[in-house]
């Protein structure tokens, strides 16, 4: 990679990979924090990411207080940028981030497109804001044949939603995450039949009101605990074979039920696109699949940090926007030289929280309260999150009551500035607990 | 006097309240309370899904030169009229120029609710 080490390349105080929401809110944010000097790189034609095939809405309560659809969300941050100036090259695909030992520069960023060939920026912070892609690992571990008419759920979106094509007319789902969900509903209002949404797991991964409205009030069936273990078709899809899985996840024999369909479509989950925070040798969390990061949304490379899908798959742009915010403001503050080496402390979890971002806290003089998002493995029942100092026995700093916790919805616990500058543990564990008995008649 | 009890998955929000609706058959509005809302929106909700279901559809609608725009409604229809709907909006010819908030179709299937453009385009 040490070809793409360019001492004579431009220098751009903060480039911003990405051009999604998440690329967009970060840039808004470093904007309004003072930087000028900055571009976003985003590969597609068009800024918005994912959000323009989205034609759904739900978008934006949180962040505007109203519900908006994909695209017009985008298009608000899309006008924030163009009001401020900030520059966006679109067709420009990131080919790599070279980590620099030059003072005041973060990372070599070079880039791609038609417009201006290969160019490399030496940049002074980088926000890493690719979002995620599809998984497509679910299609491999099916028997059968490999006929047309399986698609990853995203790519049926943007058939439908961007092009104006059906790609089919009847449909099994496998996975019920949201984009599944999503195009359950989209396929049967275009006129498809849309026979199961089946989903391996003993629950949905995605949003109950998504169950609620997009299969519910259409009668499509969700198979919970099933998975498809046949395909059949020569050249075109004809049919699937599902079966009735155990709690290890193994179909179970004899359970076998044919449907008869033109297509199958795959939403089995998204994994951040990592390949740039690889190549620069970026620390990665295992779990989330995306860089481990301190509460500034820092990665292991000083003054490269990283927001939105990238970092861990989000069930809410709302919240990609807040964290991308974080991150944008956290690069100003980079730039500024006020991002201070501190005291590290890692925040570790029990077998019930999945994982947390951010994976570690710095504390310095001027550390404020921190938000820890989480995800929960399973569904819990009236527990208690805890954030104990050390290990399991040690002494609570941060507790909150739920009444459900599920894997499908993202959970915040926050600690309070003065616990973290009191504390001298170096690790925190956060986990779930189950609450308390309440003793006698309560 | 019927009284019976129903669990509803709120929708308004991503949030997704558990609520738990009170109906009494006997009466005109059936709804006798609602429990579980994390805000008054979920009342609403609950009270209009036990009486007359509203929907906001969103989709696409073909434009002239062939391609779609994403549209949506303006407001929630009643959820019976959805298919409907969704032949409306397939006839209509929309311009291949178009911006976010243009009205494509006034007063669809007399619901009051228009449909409007959702994305820029062209």
């Amino acid at each position: 990679m040490q070809n793409y080490v360019d001492k004579t390349a431009p220098y751009t105080a903060l480039v911003v990979i990405g051009g999604g929401p998440a690329g967009m809110a970060a840039a808004v944010a470093a904007y309004d924090d003072g930087v000028r000097d900055m571009v976003i790189l985003e590969r597609d034609l068009n800024a918005g990411g994912i959000l323009r095939q989205c034609i759904h809405n739900g978008f934006g309560l949180h962040r505007f207080g109203e519900e908006l659809t994909g695209p017009e969300y985008a298009d608000r941050y899309h006008k924030m940028v163009v009001e401020r100036g900030i520059a966006i090259k679109t067709g420009a695909t990131v080919l790599d981030v070279t980590p620099s030992d030059e003072e005041g520069v973060a990372a070599y960023v070079t880039a791609i497109s038609e417009a201006e060939g290969m160019f490399t920026l030496r940049a002074g912070a980088v926000v890493l804001a690719m979002g995620c892609r599809e998984r497509s690992k679910g299609a491999l571990n099916i028997a059968g044949t490999r006929p047309a008419g399986i698609y990853s759920a995203g790519t049926a979106q943007r058939f439908v939603n961007m092009e104006g094509y059906m790609p089919g007319r009847k449909v099994v789902i496998l996975g019920s995450g949201d984009i599944g969900l999503i195009m359950a509903r989209r396929m049967t209002l275009e006129g498809a039949e849309v026979k199961a949404v089946c989903e391996l797991m003993p629950y949905s991964g995605g949003l109950a009101r998504n169950i609620t409205q997009c299969l519910d009030d259409f009668g499509i069936p969700l198979m919970l605990s099933h998975t498809v273990t046949q395909i059949h078709g020569k050249e075109r899809l004809t049919g699937v074979t599902v079966s009735k899985v155990d709690e290890k996840r193994r179909p179970i024999p004899g359970s076998e039920i044919y449907f008869e369909c033109d297509t199958l479509l795959l939403s089995v989950g998204l994994i951040p696109e990592n390949e740039l925070t690889r190549g620069a040798n970026i620390g990665m969390d295992g779990i989330t699949g995306g860089a481990t990061v301190d509460q500034y949304r820092q990665t292991s490379l000083k003054g490269v940090f990283a927001c939105g899908n990238v970092l861990h798959v989000h069930d809410l742009v709302d919240y990609v926007s807040e964290e991308a915010a974080l991150a944008g403001s956290s690069a100003a503050a980079h730039l500024r030289g006020e991002l201070t080496e501190g005291r590290t402390i890692t925040l570790k979890t029990d077998g019930k929280v999945r994982y947390t971002v951010p994976q570690a806290v710095t504390v310095t003089e001027n550390t404020a309260d921190v938000t820890v998002y989480f995800r929960p493995s399973d569904i819990y029942r009236d527990v208690t999150v805890t954030v104990r100092e050390g290990g399991v026995d040690g002494n609570v700093i941060s507790k909150k009551k739920r009444i459900k916790v599920a894997p499908g919805e993202m959970e915040t616990i926050t600690i309070k500035a003065a616990d973290l500058n009191a504390t001298t543990a170096d690790t925190l564990l956060v986990s779930i607990e189950e609450s308390a008995k309440k003793g006698g008649n309560a | 006097m019927a009284i019976t009890t129903k669990n509803l998955t709120c929708i308004v929000c991503p949030r997704g309240c558990t609520l738990t609706v009170t109906l009494n058959s006997d009466l005109e509005n059936p709804v006798v309370s609602v429990e579980g809302q994390g805000c008054k929106r979920g009342v609403d909700y609950a009270t209009a899904e036990c009486t007359h279901p509203t929907r906001v559809l969103t989709t696409t609608a073909p434009t002239v030169d062939g391609g779609v725009v994403p549209c949506k409604t303006d407001r929630a229809i009643p959820r019976e009229l959805l298919f409907e709907a969704m032949k409306a909006v397939n006839t209509l010819s929309a311009p291949a120029v178009v911006r976010i908030g243009d009205v494509l179709l006034e007063n669809l299937l007399g619901t009051g609710a228009n449909i409007v453009a959702t994305a820029n385009r062209g």
